[in-house]
């Protein structure tokens, strides 16, 4: 964290934040786990669902990078395709966060203190009182553990935040005096909210983006976890940890790479989030750093 | 106050409700008749049909969920389909060791937090700070469970200090059961820790900027004693409240580290419920918890209210 070094005005939004330690180091993190993901279509050093018995928990070599787990699968390249079952669960659990709550944050603040933004409101109070986690367990145990499953039910508790952060940030818009011009100039509720408030919030929205994508792939390493995520042959990282629980023993290097890849990766976008967030709101760094 | 506490009611009143009709609902779209489910393949129609009777499934949704929210309310969930003893039963034994796990790990997560936090916030910007910023920084990207099977990598399978998993019970001892459930309620705390020790330095940073705070210094009192007896006691409002809702994350972590340690409790049931398809206990134990989230909510909610008059006012 730079304290101090505002961002310099010439080399923009880019160089300021590349500027930011906590930015650079959470962007290399997450770029470098999402090029793993993407290069995993192209290529891997071993199929990653290829059982090769012979070769079972080996330890890490020159020809195992990470070693093998108990069915002889090369740990490296499960965890190059888990990388992609795990941004693509956390992903798309995001979009339907922004896809379902912006629009309803924004229409609840564009009419506010109405019955609709009652509703709304109090709808998103009672989805915050659910512990995310235990009403996951419960849709992917009536639904069947599936990885489908397990984005909605992950992408339902990104709704009312991005709800309540839209809707917070657009009352404050609504006051400004351009919204009043509009207003004059005979533009709808609608078109005010799409064209002036939401590209005004929409740096908070990305803030909050990374954070619930860092969430999110916590949330998917627990329920693959516990066997309610993506099913297999589909490698994924918690379904690699619950493998890895038995042999813990004989074959720790299962459960260390997996997990730390979680780790780097929900860090990356933690970072970055932070740095983000300095990025857009100087005055927020200096006070708060 | 009044009219707050009463709004609030009903909130907590209305949310309740709602909680129960989702959850019913939900637990309703299941595929499958429970009542061919307990008897097996083999049972005869007539059979299956007397069951379907004797346990209500013939009666209209309505009448079900109201009979089921009844029946909640003196703490009857009713029978559950594999163990064929009453659900409450089943909750209230392995509710001795969810809630004492979730309790040690708040214990736990408090005792290390509060004071790491505070001396990250009094030393603003030293190397203390800096490294305890980077360790709970990494604290938040852990997952728990990976976190217990690291503990357990270390002290049962290297250092062979704690057992790596089961629990003896409490008529074991108290300090058995306790040395028991150690390692799972660290494995909980830590990343919660790292939350509310974040949470703590920036609710006290804030308050160290306040006017009153120069005031006391300007009257005479030193650092420490000004940290103390006014910093500290402001900031701690809005770390009560996270403390509060932690506690009801951890009763939900539980269920996931009770995994890793073959504990059993609440999760155990749970994960037992859904592969034998016992959906009234699954039913069950996420209505509790649900339950004891919202009302601990409550609790805290009123709680700030009252530290906090000017909460009351703004109160939407």
């Amino acid at each position: 964290m730079s304290v101090g070094s505002l961002p310099d005005e010439r080399r923009g939004l880019v160089g300021a934040a590349f500027q930011s330690k906590s930015f650079a180091l959470g962007f290399a993190l997450t770029a470098l786990f999402i090029l793993a993901a993407l290069l995993s279509f192209l290529w891997t050093p071993y199929d990653a669902t290829a059982l090769a018995v012979a070769d079972k928990l080996k330890s890490p070599s020159s020809l195992h990078w990470f070693g093998t787990d108990h069915f002889g699968r090369d740990i490296f390249s499960m965890i190059m395709v888990g990388a992609r079952t795990s941004i693509a669960v956390a992903f798309v659990a995001v979009g339907i966060g922004i896809a379902a709550g912006v629009p309803l944050g924004l229409w609840a603040a564009a009419k506010q203190g109405s019955l609709v933004d009652e509703v709304i409101m109090r709808a998103n109070d009672l989805v915050f009182a659910f512990p995310a986690l235990l009403i996951a367990i419960l849709i992917t145990a009536v639904f069947g553990p599936s990885a489908i499953n397990a984005i909605i039910a992950i992408g339902i508790f990104n709704i009312p935040v991005f709800a309540r952060l839209a809707r917070g940030a657009a009352l404050t818009l609504w006051t400004r005096e351009y919204i009043f011009a509009a207003r004059v100039a005979g533009k709808g509720a609608v078109r005010i909210s799409a064209e002036h408030i939401l590209p005004n919030i929409m740096n908070l929205l990305i803030v909050q983006g990374t954070i619930q994508f860092s969430l999110g792939i916590l949330a998917d390493a627990a329920l693959s976890y516990v066997g309610l995520g993506a099913q297999p042959p589909t490698p994924s990282w918690g379904r690699m940890l619950s493998d890895a629980q038995t042999m813990i023993s004989l074959a720790p290097h299962m459960a260390l790479f997996p997990g730390a890849a979680i780790v780097l990766t929900v860090l990356g976008l933690n970072l970055m989030g932070d740095g983000l967030r300095d990025i857009f709101d100087p005055k927020l760094r200096r006070s708060r750093s | 106050m009044a009219p707050y506490l009463l709004k609030r009611l009903i909130s907590l009143v209305l949310s309740l409700l709602a909680a129960s009709v989702v959850i019913f609902l939900v637990l309703q779209v299941v595929p499958g008749d429970p009542a061919s489910y307990m008897l097996g393949m083999n049972a005869q129609p007539e059979t299956v049909e007397a069951l379907r009777q004797q346990m209500g499934l013939n009666e209209p949704l309505v009448w079900r969920y109201l009979t089921w929210v009844g029946g909640l309310t003196h703490g009857d969930f009713g029978v559950s389909y594999t163990y064929k003893v009453p659900t409450g039963e089943l909750i209230a034994q392995r509710l001795w060791v969810s809630l004492p796990l979730a309790l040690y790990a708040l214990l736990l997560s408090t005792l290390i937090a509060l004071p790491i936090g505070i001396l990250s916030a009094a030393k603003r910007n030293s190397a203390a700070d800096y490294g305890i910023m980077g360790v709970t920084q990494l604290g938040i990207a852990v997952p728990n469970f990976w976190f217990a099977m690291l503990l357990v990598l270390l002290f049962s399978i290297t250092l062979r200090w704690f057992s790596a998993g089961g629990f003896p019970g409490w008529n074991a001892g108290v300090f058995v059961a306790l040395k028991a459930l150690t390692l799972p309620a660290v494995a909980l705390a830590l990343p919660q820790a790292s939350i509310l020790a974040r949470v703590m330095r920036s609710s006290l940073l804030d308050t160290l900027s306040e006017d009153y705070i120069r005031t006391a210094r300007a009257k005479g009192l030193t650092r420490g004693q000004t940290l103390v007896r006014h910093a500290v006691r402001n900031a701690m409002i809005p770390v009560l409240t996270i403390i509060g809702l932690q506690f009801s994350f951890l009763l939900a972590g539980a269920i996931i580290i009770e995994n890793v340690f073959y504990l059993p409790g609440l999760g155990r049931l749970v994960f037992q419920g859904i592969t034998q398809r016992d959906l009234i206990v699954v039913q069950s134990v996420v209505m509790l918890l649900v339950f004891a989230v919202i009302v601990i909510t409550f609790l805290v909610d009123i709680a700030y209210a009252i530290a906090d008059p000017r909460l009351r006012s703004r109160a939407r």
